[in-house]
């Protein structure tokens, strides 16, 4: 066997600088997903040190990690859950999804994308990271705090209209004219309903055969079976990401929450190739005239989802400090932003850079805001000093 | 006392009550087994000052400290309720002809009336046990039952 020493050499180092700057991030405890785009840009085209020979395993670990990371959202999936969060929060969610998706849209438009590219850049402001946040509240302690259920439950449901919206963009993204847009709409609305309900009829037999009690075993069926889904998604011209999110919605139980620790250490490697190759596809020199437009959208995406935090808190009756920290908590854009833009990124070339300084700014700077939002020593001092 | 019980979607439960000090404290069931205890602040009723965290196992030790004693109460109190009726511990020894044999075998309540309601397996307990539920030498059956049965059930057991 023929071993590629070039190859061998420079993902070893890329993984071993990405693991330097992941353990960075997590010491601040904010997300390393925006310092692995900035690795992505570096060694990308253009950038400060390209890889030629690592670039590849890059390009093809980052359609898996797509795989992975909508798998692991489908897993994550309970349909409890979301109907708990249903009879709540209907009102938090139509509020999130009408106050973040207008500026995306807006912008879009301002910016002269086609509609595909408007509607992709609707998704991208709209959707916060579940991932950054929910590992968020975890490190900052806050899973006990009485505004995390409203938190939680507006992550949910924007997940879960995630099943519909991926599919729709995905469809208008491939072109075509308007009824061919519209049958595929159908088909991507129908396959999902098609999955809801066969998880939940058939759901046991699936699960059986792939809740094997060898943890190797399970982890091959789960992620073989997803990337023949996957395959056949993209046949259809469904996408692979939104096949696997199927498949991810039809496990539930044990199945799910074991298929979800062994496929962990699998979904962070692909994960991260595929941020990287996010930042490969972004050239340096588009990024920098993006950026007023990506600023401007990160500062309006911080006050929309200040505000939607704070209604959804308030609904929970929660006073205005806890709403504060919903808020905030609600403020990182990440994986899913970046997946949005990468399933609408051929049919629309301006949309990238954006979104991808979009995403640096907002999963950098709204962790710490959720931070300081907890912090009240200056309150508490400010008070003290007010009694004296 | 009430205990309020919350869903974390995606995390797993919060329970929260308030014991006789005015603490209001919370307790997080993560759905991968671990726990958080906190307790609220008192100047912002909604967050939480976390006090400690608990793995799988640290919580099945905590949850025996406090819970074996109060079982042993709980059937304490409810052979007080009812006049006649007590609760009590056998052994199976190595050298019992039951042990090895599933409990059916020792037609226990048909013979004496009492019942076997629960085995203790070294630190597990099988609650209800069922008639083939294999007896093992060193398991403790918790019977309930009048004072002659408890003591019919010892013979048949130690026979």
């Amino acid at each position: 066997m023929h071993t590629s020493l070039a190859l061998l050499l420079e993902l070893g180092v890329i993984l071993v600088g990405l693991s330097v700057l992941g353990a960075a991030a997590r010491r601040w405890s904010f997300s390393p997903i925006p310092l692995y785009l900035l690795a992505g840009l570096a060694l990308g085209e253009g950038g400060i040190a390209p890889v030629s020979a690592a670039g590849e395993f890059v390009e093809v670990g980052a359609s898996i990690g797509v795989v992975l990371l909508l798998l692991t959202l489908g897993l994550e999936f309970n349909t409890a859950e979301l109907t708990h969060s249903l009879r709540r929060h209907v009102p938090s969610a139509v509020v999130d999804l009408v106050l973040n998706a207008t500026p995306g849209a807006v912008a879009g438009w301002l910016l002269g994308l086609s509609w595909p590219g408007v509607l992709a850049l609707a998704g991208a402001t709209w959707i916060s990271s579940s991932g950054i946040i929910s590992r968020l509240l975890t490190d900052l302690r806050r899973l006990a705090n009485r505004e995390t259920p409203a938190v939680l439950s507006v992550l949910v449901m924007e997940d879960f209209a995630m099943a519909i919206y991926l599919p729709v963009l995905v469809v208008l993204a491939s072109g075509g004219t308007w009824w061919q847009a519209l049958i595929g709409v159908l088909i991507a609305i129908g396959s999902v309903t098609a999955a809801f309900v066969a998880s939940h009829r058939w759901g046991h037999h699936v699960n059986r055969w792939l809740a094997h009690p060898d943890d190797e075993q399970l982890m091959l069926r789960v992620l073989g079976s997803t990337l023949v889904v996957a395959a056949l998604a993209e046949l259809v011209s469904v996408s692979a990401a939104v096949g696997a999110f199927l498949v991810g919605l039809t496990l539930t139980g044990t199945t799910a929450e074991r298929a979800r620790a062994v496929l962990a250490p699998l979904r962070d490697l692909f994960a991260a190739a595929f941020f990287l190759a996010i930042g490969f596809a972004v050239s340096p020199a588009d990024l920098l005239p993006a950026l007023p437009a990506a600023l401007a959208l990160a500062v309006i995406g911080i006050l929309t989802k200040v505000a939607t935090g704070w209604y959804a808190a308030r609904r929970d009756r929660i006073a205005v400090r806890g709403r504060l920290r919903a808020g905030t908590a609600l403020i990182a854009r990440g994986e899913f932003s970046v997946v949005i833009m990468s399933l609408a990124g051929a049919a629309s070339p301006g949309l990238g850079p954006v979104v991808t300084a979009y995403v640096l700014v907002l999963a950098t700077i709204g962790p710490l805001l959720t931070r300081w939002s907890g912090d009240w020593r200056w309150a508490r001092r400010t008070r003290v000093r007010g009694k004296a | 006392m009430d205990v309020n019980e919350v869903l974390l979607p995606g995390v797993g439960l919060r329970y929260e009550f308030t014991n006789a000090d005015r603490d209001h404290i919370a307790i997080v069931a993560r759905r991968e087994g671990t726990f958080e205890v906190s307790r609220y602040a008192s100047d912002d009723p909604d967050e939480a000052q976390p006090l400690f965290r608990l793995t799988a196992d640290e919580a099945d030790t905590v949850a025996e400290i406090l819970g074996a004693p109060r079982i042993a109460e709980r059937f304490a109190d409810l052979t007080k309720e009812v006049p006649g009726l007590s609760a009590g511990q056998i052994a199976v020894p190595a050298a019992s002809s039951h042990a090895g044999k599933p409990l059916g075998h020792t037609r226990a309540r048909t013979r004496t009336g009492a019942s076997i309601v629960a085995i203790v397996r070294g630190d597990h307990v099988i609650a209800s046990p069922t008639p083939d539920e294999v007896l093992r030498p060193g398991d403790v059956l918790v019977v309930i039952g009048t004072h002659d049965g408890i003591n019919g059930v010892r013979q048949i057991i130690e026979s």
